[in-house]
């Protein structure tokens, strides 16, 4: 296939690479044409999301919460949705398309993801009920938390203060437990087997 | 929590708490010893025939070598993450048999015969390799470590699980045989790029959940390995048989398993698993995305909570490991009063690059309470930090990338304790 390589492969036929290369990117590249509104939404995610996520997206149990959640990302226990936390509308499209449901992915046709993708914001309180999300209007929408991001910065903040010979005598005055697991006791016991939990030293 | 195992260990032993004097090891024998004087059956008989065991397994005694889950974690056990038995292991290599697991949509199974890898975007000819085609390349062998994001990811806010396996055990290293990603992308020719300073390759797997993440180009052409052979074998269906990648020193969310296409790109994918996942959120309510890097970690693996001290006191080995995805491993140091003194550790051998070293501290046990901690330093200078020092840079809210020292409180029955020290 190539005269500088190894000619092993074949070349990729433009069936399979539709097939299989289904990425949307932030500004919309990738997207099939389609379109679908929220009520349609509110139905196909009646069907096929809401036993885990909630008939309004707000999770049940411990499956994830994709609605809610504004102005909770510096609390003790944020809550990371969709709305208050996802930089873009692409990666929704995209995720849901790919791999969700969860157990029965790659089922939802374009226009059943532009609808369930429309019914998650107005979810969020990010449109009205009578908006249709499209290819056309998609690359319009920016996210609320687009903004919340920033590139790794561990060598300016972490590293340049963490690369000095440490300290080996005399480091503090004095030591105190300030917690312990113990306490919460949350690890799990393997009743009836307890050689599993720990290393068993009395086969002898 | 209760150990039951250990702590009839504990009593059939005879270490009691304060049982300090004897020093174990040296005690003489009022009567022979049975083991030695009367003839015992495997000294007599046969053991098995070479062909009772084709593929075996470990021993029954050691059924305690495996790996374990933590229910409460999360929703269920098809996204879901198992822990490697490290307190129980020695050296560095870790068997695939008990080498955690992550998945996002179950282990799936995926015959050799239908695998098919597919490079295309800005490549000058988009191919289809078969498996067959992929062991025809020019191979490398190369040990690194593959650790979960999140591994110790739920000690931040507090000490929670008790056990090296719980809190660090999301992590596993292998000796790998592969094709660089760099000969596979050369092979589909990358002149249609043009600049590749700023573009980026979208890795997939094959399966449900598709886990697809953006890398860089630079790091792409510079160690990533298309894998299809771990410790010797193929890889095991839950690390990505047949194929999968390798990302030195690089988060494990980013080893994509059962790879099935690589696309070269103008910029990121930003998919769910580096927007909603695999990014940090701060104390101020930002996030850091693209944390690529495992920074330099180190745990005791024994004594440790499932790893406790029975043979009583005098000479003991504190073991345990330490990592980089910076580079090698230069240096350990212990400390046993929680960090007020060090002590430099010996390595087991000289640190590979992005791999689990081996670390032992060859001392003395007096039956005194201990706060063990390790402190791995790496060939760059990067120190481990303490929880409190990656706190006031982060706050508790960041999930991933906890490298923080780790201290286990080493009691006098010779149990060990997760614990917060100040």
């Amino acid at each position: 296939a190539n005269t500088s390589g190894f000619g092993l492969g074949r070349p990729a036929l433009a069936e399979e690479i539709a097939a299989w290369d289904l990425d949307v990117s932030p500004d919309g590249t990738g997207l099939p044409e389609g379109r679908g509104d929220v009520f349609t939404g509110e139905e196909v995610f009646a069907e096929n999301c809401a036993i885990c996520h909630g008939d309004f997206a707000e999770g049940v149990d411990n499956w994830p919460v994709l609605a809610g959640g504004f102005d909770t990302l510096a609390d003790k226990d944020p809550v990371k949705t969709v709305g208050s936390y996802w930089p873009y509308l692409s990666t929704v499209w995209d995720y849901v398309n790919r791999s969700m449901p969860f157990g029965a992915a790659q089922t939802l046709e374009p226009d059943d993801v532009y609808a369930i993708v429309a019914y998650i914001l107005y979810s969020n309180d990010l449109v009205d009920d009578d908006f249709e999300l499209s290819h056309e209007n998609f690359a319009e929408f920016e996210m609320p938390n687009a903004g919340g991001f920033v590139v790794d910065d561990r060598p300016e903040t972490e590293y340049v203060n963490w690369r000095s010979e440490p300290c080996m005598t005399d480091c503090k005055q004095s030591v105190e437990i300030t917690m312990r697991a113990t306490v919460l006791d949350v690890t799990p016991d393997e009743e009836g087997s307890g050689e599993a939990s720990s290393m068993s030293h009395d086969s002898g | 929590m209760t150990f039951r195992t250990t702590r009839r260990g504990l009593l059939k032993s005879g270490i009691a708490a304060g049982a300090t004097a004897a020093s174990a090891g040296a005690a003489l024998a009022n009567t022979p010893d049975p083991l030695i004087t009367e003839l015992q059956d495997w000294a007599s008989g046969t053991g098995d025939g070479v062909d009772a065991t084709p593929y075996g397994l470990p021993i029954e005694y050691e059924s305690d070598v495996i790996r374990r889950n933590v229910e409460w974690l999360t929703a269920d056990t098809i996204s879901s993450i198992n822990f490697t038995p490290i307190h129980a292991l020695d050296g560095t290599i870790t068997p695939q048999g008990c080498a955690f697991e992550r998945h996002h949509s179950g282990a799936i199974e995926l015959r050799k015969d239908d695998y098919r890898l597919m490079i295309n975007g800005l490549v000058d000819q988009p191919l289809v390799f078969s498996y067959a085609d992929l062991e025809r390349f020019p191979r490398e062998n190369h040990v690194y470590f593959c650790e979960c994001a999140a591994n110790t990811g739920m000690e931040w806010a507090g000490a929670q699980l008790n056990g090296a396996q719980f809190t660090h055990g999301m992590i596993h290293n292998m000796e790998y045989s592969g094709v660089p990603l760099r000969t596979l992308l050369e092979e589909a020719g990358l002149d249609t790029a043009g600049d590749l300073a700023g573009k980026w390759v979208y890795v997939e797997g094959a399966d449900a959940s598709s886990n697809g993440r953006s890398i860089p180009m630079e790091k792409a052409l510079d160690d990533c390995l298309v894998a299809f052979k771990a410790n010797g074998e193929a890889l095991r269906k839950e690390h990505g048989y047949p194929v999968r990648l390798v990302v030195p020193g690089w988060e494990g969310n980013m080893w994509v398993k059962w790879l099935r296409r690589i696309e070269v790109m103008d910029g990121p994918v930003e998919s769910r698993e580096e927007t909603s996942k695999y990014t940090d959120t701060l104390a101020d309510g930002t996030s850091r995305k693209w944390t690529w890097v495992m920074d330099a970690k180190s745990v005791i693996t024994s004594p440790s909570p499932q790893s406790p001290i029975t043979h009583g006191t005098g000479p003991v080995v504190i073991s345990g490991l330490a990592w980089s995805g910076h580079g090698k491993i230069t240096r350990v140091d212990v400390s046993r009063d929680g960090g007020m003194t060090w002590e430099t550790a010996r390595l087991g051998k000289q640190g590979d690059s992005k791999a689990l070293t081996r670390f032992y501290l060859d001392t003395e046990w007096n039956g005194e309470d201990w706060l063990l901690q390790s402190r791995a330093i790496d060939e760059t200078g990067y120190v481990q930090p303490t929880k409190a020092q990656l706190r006031e840079v982060r706050g508790e809210n960041s999930i991933y990338h906890n490298n923080c020292i780790q201290t286990w409180h080493l009691k006098a029955n010779g149990e060990a304790e997760n614990v917060e020290v100040s």
